[in-house]
C-alpha cells in the first residue's frame, strides 16, 4: 500500500443491474477522495453490462440518494438503483 | 403505518386502521397484478426491494402527505416476492375530515412511491421476462 490512502466501499446491486452483473454485492477499493462517479467508473470497467450510460445512474449512499460528485467514505454502502417504475401504470 | 410484507396484504384491515370518528372520507388505493402488458399475457410477477431503504422511503412519503394535506391517518403496505394475477401488490389508505384531501394525498402517494421507493417489478411471460423500467428484455431463449 506504500502510503497510498485507500477506502473500501460495499456495492449493492438490484433487479436488472444484479442480473446483468451476476452478483448482488461486491467490494470496491478506491483511492481516498473518490466520488460516486469514480466508483461507478471502476465498477463499470468490471461489469460493463450494467449500463452503457453511467451518467444516468441513480445511486444511494448509506440508503440516501446522492449526486455523482458526492465524496465516499471508507465503509460506505453504495447502491445502484435501477429505474423504479413498478406497480400499475 | 408502513408495512413491507412477503405475504398477502389485507386491504380491509389497513382501511380499518385509518378510520376515525373525526374523518369524513376514506380513500383506499389497491395496486393489483394485471394479466397483460402491451398485448402479451403475464403469467406472474416478482417484486424485489432494497431494505431498509424502501421502508424509510415509504415513511417519507407518508410524512410528505401529512405535511402537504394535513392527513394524519395513513396506511401504506407493499408486497414483495411472487404475485399471481389479481393479487394486491400495493395498498395506500388515507382518511381525512373532507374528501378532497384524502383523494389528493392518495394519488400523490401512489405516484411518489413509483418515483422514490426502491422496489422493482419483474414480469414473467410465456417466452421471456423483463424488469419493468429496464430498457432490455431477457428472453428465455437467449439466456
Amino acid at each position: 500500500m506504500a502510503g497510498v490512502s485507500q477506502l473500501k466501499v460495499e456495492v449493492r446491486l438490484f433487479a436488472s443491474y444484479r442480473e446483468r452483473a451476476g452478483t448482488a454485492r461486491l467490494d470496491l477499493d478506491l483511492p481516498d477522495g473518490s466520488t460516486i462517479a469514480d466508483a461507478a467508473a471502476k465498477l463499470l470497467q468490471a461489469h460493463p453490462a450494467i449500463t452503457n450510460d453511467p451518467t444516468r445512474l441513480v445511486v444511494a449512499v448509506n440508503q440516501e440518494y446522492q449526486e455523482h460528485d458526492h465524496p465516499l467514505q471508507d465503509g460506505d454502502e453504495v447502491a445502484l438503483i435501477p429505474p423504479v417504475s413498478g406497480g400499475s401504470r | 403505518m408502513i408495512e413491507i410484507s412477503d405475504g398477502p396484504l389485507d386491504p380491509e384491515a389497513l382501511t380499518a386502521r385509518v378510520r376515525r370518528n373525526s374523518n369524513g372520507a376514506v380513500v383506499t388505493f389497491l395496486g393489483t397484478t394485471r394479466d397483460s402488458t402491451d398485448g402479451r399475457s403475464v403469467l406472474h410477477l416478482e417484486y424485489e426491494a432494497y431494505r431498509p431503504m424502501a421502508d424509510r422511503k415509504l415513511a417519507e412519503v407518508a410524512d410528505e402527505m401529512r405535511k402537504r394535506w394535513g392527513v394524519e391517518d395513513v396506511a401504506i403496505a407493499h408486497r414483495l416476492g411472487r404475485l399471481e394475477i389479481a393479487d394486491v401488490s400495493l395498498v395506500v389508505a388515507v382518511a381525512s375530515p373532507h374528501r378532497a384531501d384524502a383523494f389528493a394525498a392518495c394519488q400523490y402517494a401512489v405516484d411518489r412511491i413509483k418515483q422514490v421507493v426502491p422496489i422493482w417489478k419483474k414480469e414473467f411471460f410465456q417466452d421471456g421476462e423483463i424488469w419493468v423500467g429496464s430498457e432490455r428484455e431477457h428472453h428465455l431463449a437467449g439466456s
